[in-house]
Protein backbone atom coordinates (compact mmCIF):
# COMPACT_ATOMS: atom_id res chain seq x y z
CA UNK A 1 0.00 0.00 0.00
CA UNK A 2 1.42 3.21 -0.84
CA UNK A 3 1.61 5.66 1.94
CA UNK A 4 -1.44 7.92 1.15
CA UNK A 5 -3.42 5.49 0.34
CA UNK A 6 -6.09 4.69 3.04
CA UNK A 7 -6.97 8.27 3.74
CA UNK A 8 -8.02 9.17 0.35
CA UNK A 9 -11.49 10.33 -0.74
CA UNK A 10 -13.07 9.54 -3.82
CA UNK A 11 -13.36 12.12 -6.83
CA UNK A 12 -17.13 13.25 -5.75
CA UNK A 13 -16.49 13.52 -2.58
CA UNK A 14 -13.54 15.82 -3.34
CA UNK A 15 -15.80 17.59 -5.83
CA UNK A 16 -19.12 17.76 -3.35
CA UNK A 17 -16.78 19.31 -0.56
CA UNK A 18 -15.68 22.04 -3.40
CA UNK A 19 -18.92 23.01 -4.88
CA UNK A 20 -20.07 23.55 -0.93
CA UNK A 21 -17.80 26.25 -0.28
CA UNK A 22 -18.14 27.86 -4.22
CA UNK A 23 -21.28 30.45 -4.87
CA UNK A 24 -20.84 31.69 -8.31
CA UNK A 25 -17.79 30.81 -9.37
CA UNK A 26 -17.31 29.63 -13.03
CA UNK A 27 -15.89 25.70 -13.46
CA UNK A 28 -14.66 24.27 -16.44
CA UNK A 29 -14.20 20.70 -15.97
CA UNK A 30 -12.43 18.42 -17.78
CA UNK A 31 -12.96 15.40 -19.87
CA UNK A 32 -14.27 11.77 -18.96
CA UNK A 33 -15.69 10.89 -15.62
CA UNK A 34 -14.82 14.27 -13.45
CA UNK A 35 -17.84 16.21 -16.59
CA UNK A 36 -20.04 13.68 -15.86
CA UNK A 37 -19.47 12.98 -12.39
CA UNK A 38 -19.98 16.94 -11.83
CA UNK A 39 -23.16 16.66 -14.21
CA UNK A 40 -24.68 14.68 -11.87
CA UNK A 41 -23.82 16.11 -8.46
CA UNK A 42 -23.78 19.58 -8.73
CA UNK A 43 -25.11 20.56 -12.31
CA UNK A 44 -24.94 24.56 -12.49
CA UNK A 45 -25.11 27.37 -15.10
CA UNK A 46 -21.48 28.20 -14.60
CA UNK A 47 -20.16 24.86 -14.76
CA UNK A 48 -18.60 24.04 -18.53
CA UNK A 49 -18.60 20.30 -19.34
CA UNK A 50 -15.34 20.11 -21.50
CA UNK A 51 -16.72 16.70 -23.16
CA UNK A 52 -13.68 15.92 -25.64
CA UNK A 53 -10.93 18.27 -26.39
CA UNK A 54 -8.48 16.41 -23.54
CA UNK A 55 -5.64 18.20 -22.28
CA UNK A 56 -7.05 22.00 -22.71
CA UNK A 57 -9.13 22.08 -20.13
CA UNK A 58 -6.86 24.32 -18.17
CA UNK A 59 -5.89 26.57 -21.26
CA UNK A 60 -10.25 27.18 -21.31
CA UNK A 61 -10.57 28.42 -17.97
CA UNK A 62 -7.04 30.56 -18.34
CA UNK A 63 -9.24 31.94 -21.47
CA UNK A 64 -12.06 33.00 -19.28
CA UNK A 65 -9.74 33.99 -16.55
CA UNK A 66 -8.36 36.62 -19.14
CA UNK A 67 -11.46 37.32 -20.04
CA UNK A 68 -12.72 38.21 -16.98
CA UNK A 69 -10.66 39.45 -14.65
CA UNK A 70 -12.71 40.28 -12.12
CA UNK A 71 -13.69 36.97 -11.25
CA UNK A 72 -12.20 33.77 -9.51
CA UNK A 73 -12.30 31.26 -12.59
CA UNK A 74 -12.07 27.63 -11.23
CA UNK A 75 -10.69 24.29 -13.06
CA UNK A 76 -11.91 20.89 -12.26
CA UNK A 77 -8.39 19.07 -13.81
CA UNK A 78 -7.46 15.00 -14.09
CA UNK A 79 -3.61 14.01 -13.43
CA UNK A 80 -3.76 12.52 -17.13
CA UNK A 81 -5.53 16.18 -18.00
CA UNK A 82 -2.53 17.89 -16.51
CA UNK A 83 0.41 15.75 -18.43
CA UNK A 84 -1.57 16.05 -21.88
CA UNK A 85 -1.55 19.72 -21.91
CA UNK A 86 1.75 20.48 -19.73
CA UNK A 87 2.47 23.23 -21.43
CA UNK A 88 -0.18 25.17 -20.46
CA UNK A 89 1.13 25.10 -16.49
CA UNK A 90 3.72 27.46 -18.35
CA UNK A 91 0.87 29.47 -19.94
CA UNK A 92 -0.75 29.71 -16.54
CA UNK A 93 2.85 30.40 -14.38
CA UNK A 94 4.39 33.05 -16.91
CA UNK A 95 1.03 34.91 -17.60
CA UNK A 96 0.11 34.47 -13.49
CA UNK A 97 -3.40 35.15 -13.69
CA UNK A 98 -4.33 36.31 -9.83
CA UNK A 99 -8.32 35.14 -10.60
CA UNK A 100 -6.80 31.59 -11.83
CA UNK A 101 -7.80 28.27 -9.52
CA UNK A 102 -6.84 25.20 -11.18
CA UNK A 103 -8.01 21.95 -8.82
CA UNK A 104 -6.16 18.74 -10.22
CA UNK A 105 -7.97 15.49 -8.78
CA UNK A 106 -5.06 12.90 -8.72
CA UNK A 107 -5.83 9.31 -8.74
CA UNK A 108 -2.64 8.59 -10.87
CA UNK A 109 -4.82 6.81 -13.66
CA UNK A 110 -6.94 7.38 -16.67
CA UNK A 111 -9.62 6.82 -14.50
CA UNK A 112 -11.98 7.02 -17.49
CA UNK A 113 -10.40 3.77 -19.97
CA UNK A 114 -9.77 1.60 -17.80
CA UNK A 115 -7.42 2.36 -14.73
CA UNK A 116 -4.11 2.47 -16.78
CA UNK A 117 -1.36 4.16 -15.06
CA UNK A 118 -0.21 7.56 -15.17
CA UNK A 119 3.49 9.15 -14.78
CA UNK A 120 1.67 11.49 -11.91
CA UNK A 121 2.68 8.34 -9.61
CA UNK A 122 6.09 9.29 -10.44
CA UNK A 123 6.02 13.26 -11.69
CA UNK A 124 5.05 15.47 -8.43
CA UNK A 125 2.73 17.67 -10.69
CA UNK A 126 2.23 20.22 -7.69
CA UNK A 127 6.19 20.56 -8.01
CA UNK A 128 5.94 21.23 -11.62
CA UNK A 129 3.42 23.71 -11.25
CA UNK A 130 5.31 25.29 -8.43
CA UNK A 131 8.39 25.40 -10.68
CA UNK A 132 6.17 27.05 -13.38
CA UNK A 133 5.63 30.13 -11.59
CA UNK A 134 2.24 29.03 -9.70
CA UNK A 135 2.09 31.30 -6.54
CA UNK A 136 -0.20 28.88 -4.35
CA UNK A 137 0.56 25.21 -4.80
CA UNK A 138 -0.92 22.88 -2.18
CA UNK A 139 -0.94 19.35 -2.20
CA UNK A 140 -3.97 17.71 0.07
CA UNK A 141 -5.63 14.58 0.46
CA UNK A 142 -8.11 15.05 3.05
CA UNK A 143 -11.48 16.71 3.43
CA UNK A 144 -10.56 19.11 5.91
CA UNK A 145 -7.01 20.19 4.51
CA UNK A 146 -8.72 20.18 0.80
CA UNK A 147 -11.93 22.80 2.10
CA UNK A 148 -9.72 25.19 4.02
CA UNK A 149 -7.16 25.47 0.87
CA UNK A 150 -9.71 25.90 -1.13
CA UNK A 151 -11.34 28.55 0.75
CA UNK A 152 -8.04 30.43 1.03
CA UNK A 153 -7.46 30.20 -2.68
CA UNK A 154 -10.98 31.82 -3.11
CA UNK A 155 -9.46 34.77 -1.23
CA UNK A 156 -6.14 35.33 -2.35
CA UNK A 157 -4.07 36.11 -5.90
CA UNK A 158 -3.16 33.54 -7.74
CA UNK A 159 -2.52 31.73 -9.82
CA UNK A 160 -3.40 28.76 -7.53
CA UNK A 161 -2.80 24.76 -7.88
CA UNK A 162 -4.38 22.39 -5.33
CA UNK A 163 -3.62 19.07 -6.24
CA UNK A 164 -6.18 16.98 -4.64
CA UNK A 165 -4.98 12.81 -4.13
CA UNK A 166 -7.82 10.65 -4.80
CA UNK A 167 -8.76 7.19 -5.02
CA UNK A 168 -9.88 5.35 -7.94
CA UNK A 169 -13.43 5.33 -6.94
CA UNK A 170 -15.70 6.76 -9.92
CA UNK A 171 -19.54 7.40 -9.21
CA UNK A 172 -21.84 5.91 -11.23
CA UNK A 173 -22.81 8.71 -13.47
CA UNK A 174 -24.04 9.07 -17.43
CA UNK A 175 -22.87 11.06 -20.09
CA UNK A 176 -23.84 14.92 -19.81
CA UNK A 177 -26.99 14.81 -21.48
CA UNK A 178 -27.28 18.38 -22.38
CA UNK A 179 -25.81 19.68 -25.82
CA UNK A 180 -22.33 20.57 -26.19
CA UNK A 181 -24.03 24.04 -27.72
CA UNK A 182 -26.52 23.89 -24.90
CA UNK A 183 -23.06 23.99 -22.20
CA UNK A 184 -21.98 27.01 -24.26
CA UNK A 185 -24.47 28.92 -24.52
CA UNK A 186 -25.55 28.57 -20.86
CA UNK A 187 -22.04 28.92 -19.28
CA UNK A 188 -21.61 32.14 -21.40
CA UNK A 189 -24.69 33.52 -19.97
CA UNK A 190 -23.94 32.83 -16.27
CA UNK A 191 -20.75 34.77 -17.20
CA UNK A 192 -22.28 37.85 -18.83
CA UNK B 1 1.75 44.28 -49.43
CA UNK B 2 -0.44 44.84 -46.43
CA UNK B 3 1.04 46.51 -43.82
CA UNK B 4 1.08 44.32 -40.17
CA UNK B 5 -0.23 47.32 -38.60
CA UNK B 6 -3.12 48.08 -40.51
CA UNK B 7 -3.85 44.04 -41.07
CA UNK B 8 -4.38 44.25 -36.97
CA UNK B 9 -6.50 47.16 -37.48
CA UNK B 10 -8.79 45.92 -39.49
CA UNK B 11 -8.77 42.66 -38.05
CA UNK B 12 -9.65 44.79 -34.85
CA UNK B 13 -12.50 46.70 -36.38
CA UNK B 14 -14.37 43.28 -37.38
CA UNK B 15 -14.54 43.30 -33.39
CA UNK B 16 -11.69 40.87 -32.58
CA UNK B 17 -10.36 41.86 -29.21
CA UNK B 18 -8.79 39.12 -28.17
CA UNK B 19 -5.30 37.38 -29.76
CA UNK B 20 -3.09 34.48 -29.34
CA UNK B 21 -0.99 32.40 -30.90
CA UNK B 22 2.59 30.55 -31.54
CA UNK B 23 4.59 32.53 -34.23
CA UNK B 24 5.81 31.92 -37.84
CA UNK B 25 7.88 34.63 -39.81
CA UNK B 26 4.88 34.97 -42.23
CA UNK B 27 3.42 36.46 -39.08
CA UNK B 28 6.35 37.92 -37.20
CA UNK B 29 5.27 41.82 -38.25
CA UNK B 30 1.48 40.93 -37.07
CA UNK B 31 2.76 39.63 -34.06
CA UNK B 32 5.26 42.75 -33.45
CA UNK B 33 1.90 45.16 -34.24
CA UNK B 34 -0.11 43.25 -31.90
CA UNK B 35 2.23 43.42 -29.26
CA UNK B 36 2.75 46.62 -29.54
CA UNK B 37 -1.11 47.72 -29.38
CA UNK B 38 -0.79 45.38 -26.04
CA UNK B 39 -3.40 43.02 -27.34
CA UNK B 40 -1.11 39.50 -27.93
CA UNK B 41 -0.92 36.67 -25.02
CA UNK B 42 1.39 34.06 -26.39
CA UNK B 43 0.62 29.90 -26.47
CA UNK B 44 2.98 27.32 -26.53
CA UNK B 45 1.74 25.03 -28.61
CA UNK B 46 -1.80 25.56 -31.46
CA UNK B 47 -4.40 23.58 -29.37
CA UNK B 48 -3.57 25.22 -25.98
CA UNK B 49 -4.16 28.57 -28.20
CA UNK B 50 -7.69 27.23 -29.82
CA UNK B 51 -8.49 26.26 -26.03
CA UNK B 52 -7.42 29.80 -24.70
CA UNK B 53 -9.30 31.28 -27.76
CA UNK B 54 -12.35 29.19 -26.52
CA UNK B 55 -12.30 30.21 -23.13
CA UNK B 56 -11.76 33.57 -23.63
CA UNK B 57 -15.21 33.38 -26.05
CA UNK B 58 -17.25 32.05 -23.35
CA UNK B 59 -15.90 35.01 -21.45
CA UNK B 60 -17.33 37.63 -23.41
CA UNK B 61 -14.42 38.22 -26.50
CA UNK B 62 -13.94 37.66 -29.90
CA UNK B 63 -10.91 35.68 -30.40
CA UNK B 64 -8.02 35.39 -33.41
CA UNK B 65 -5.60 32.75 -33.39
CA UNK B 66 -2.14 33.33 -35.12
CA UNK B 67 -0.34 29.98 -36.01
CA UNK B 68 1.77 28.63 -38.95
CA UNK B 69 -0.07 25.43 -40.73
CA UNK B 70 2.02 22.89 -39.40
CA UNK B 71 0.13 24.07 -35.84
CA UNK B 72 -3.08 22.99 -37.73
CA UNK B 73 -2.52 19.42 -36.62
CA UNK B 74 -1.65 20.40 -32.98
CA UNK B 75 -4.88 22.16 -33.00
CA UNK B 76 -7.30 19.71 -35.54
CA UNK B 77 -8.96 17.83 -32.34
CA UNK B 78 -9.30 20.79 -30.13
CA UNK B 79 -11.04 22.34 -32.83
CA UNK B 80 -13.46 19.04 -34.33
CA UNK B 81 -14.15 18.26 -30.58
CA UNK B 82 -14.95 21.84 -29.10
CA UNK B 83 -15.28 24.56 -31.04
CA UNK B 84 -17.16 22.85 -33.86
CA UNK B 85 -19.82 21.27 -31.39
CA UNK B 86 -19.89 23.54 -29.13
CA UNK B 87 -20.00 26.19 -31.68
CA UNK B 88 -17.80 28.55 -30.65
CA UNK B 89 -16.42 31.19 -33.14
CA UNK B 90 -13.03 31.63 -33.54
CA UNK B 91 -10.91 33.37 -36.15
CA UNK B 92 -7.80 31.45 -37.14
CA UNK B 93 -4.50 32.95 -39.04
CA UNK B 94 -2.75 30.79 -40.72
CA UNK B 95 0.80 31.28 -42.19
CA UNK B 96 0.31 28.99 -45.60
CA UNK B 97 4.00 27.58 -45.22
CA UNK B 98 4.97 25.10 -48.33
CA UNK B 99 2.74 26.49 -50.76
CA UNK B 100 2.82 25.01 -54.29
CA UNK B 101 5.58 23.29 -52.61
CA UNK B 102 8.03 25.96 -52.28
CA UNK B 103 9.56 25.64 -48.91
CA UNK B 104 11.64 23.71 -46.45
CA UNK B 105 10.67 19.94 -47.10
CA UNK B 106 8.65 19.70 -43.41
CA UNK B 107 5.97 22.00 -44.93
CA UNK B 108 5.55 20.65 -48.00
CA UNK B 109 2.81 18.02 -47.08
CA UNK B 110 0.76 20.43 -45.29
CA UNK B 111 0.98 22.94 -47.63
CA UNK B 112 -0.33 20.80 -50.29
CA UNK B 113 -3.06 18.89 -47.95
CA UNK B 114 -4.30 22.31 -45.91
CA UNK B 115 -6.78 23.32 -48.12
CA UNK B 116 -8.59 19.79 -47.90
CA UNK B 117 -8.18 18.95 -44.47
CA UNK B 118 -9.98 22.34 -43.75
CA UNK B 119 -12.64 21.49 -46.12
CA UNK B 120 -12.77 18.03 -44.40
CA UNK B 121 -13.92 19.20 -41.42
CA UNK B 122 -15.71 21.95 -42.49
CA UNK B 123 -14.02 25.26 -41.39
CA UNK B 124 -14.47 27.53 -44.51
CA UNK B 125 -11.42 29.57 -45.32
CA UNK B 126 -10.23 32.37 -47.38
CA UNK B 127 -6.51 33.06 -48.88
CA UNK B 128 -6.26 36.84 -48.09
CA UNK B 129 -4.50 39.29 -51.10
CA UNK B 130 -3.75 42.89 -51.04
CA UNK B 131 -6.33 43.44 -53.37
CA UNK B 132 -9.26 41.77 -51.32
CA UNK B 133 -7.99 42.10 -47.64
CA UNK B 134 -11.62 44.28 -46.76
CA UNK B 135 -13.51 42.21 -48.35
CA UNK B 136 -11.68 39.04 -46.78
CA UNK B 137 -12.79 40.16 -43.59
CA UNK B 138 -16.21 40.97 -43.73
CA UNK B 139 -16.84 38.23 -45.51
CA UNK B 140 -14.82 36.70 -42.02
CA UNK B 141 -16.98 38.93 -40.03
CA UNK B 142 -20.14 37.71 -41.70
CA UNK B 143 -19.44 33.73 -41.54
CA UNK B 144 -18.12 33.64 -38.23
CA UNK B 145 -20.85 35.57 -36.10
CA UNK B 146 -23.56 33.98 -38.66
CA UNK B 147 -22.50 30.16 -37.98
CA UNK B 148 -20.72 30.25 -34.81
CA UNK B 149 -17.72 28.16 -35.71
CA UNK B 150 -13.96 29.12 -36.85
CA UNK B 151 -13.20 30.54 -39.84
CA UNK B 152 -9.60 30.48 -41.49
CA UNK B 153 -7.59 33.14 -43.23
CA UNK B 154 -4.70 32.05 -44.98
CA UNK B 155 -1.59 34.24 -45.23
CA UNK B 156 1.22 33.35 -47.83
CA UNK B 157 4.33 34.57 -47.84
CA UNK B 158 4.55 38.55 -48.84
CA UNK B 159 1.18 38.98 -48.51
CA UNK B 160 1.22 40.86 -45.40
CA UNK B 161 4.30 42.75 -44.19
CA UNK B 162 6.82 41.04 -42.00
CA UNK B 163 9.81 41.38 -40.36
CA UNK B 164 13.50 41.79 -42.48
CA UNK B 165 15.44 38.92 -42.32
Amino acid sequence: MRPEEGVMQSRAQAMSALFAVMTDQPVIVCNGFPSREAFKLHDRPANFYMIGSMGVAAAIGLGVALAKPDRHVVVFDGDGNVLMGMGTLATVGALKPRNFIHVVFDNEVYGSTGNQLTYSRWVRLDQVAKAAGYVNVERVREREDLVYEFKEMLMKDGPSFLLIKINEQIEEADRVSLTPEAIARRFKHALA
Amino acid sequence: MIDSDDFVQALQTIGIDFFTGVPDTILAGIIVALEERRLYTPSVREDEAVALAAGAYLGGKIPAVLMQNSGLGNALNVLMSLHLIYRIPTILVISWRGFEGKDAPEHVVMGQTMTTLLETVKIPYRAVTSQTVGEDLNWTARTFMEQRIPVALLLKKGVVKTLQP
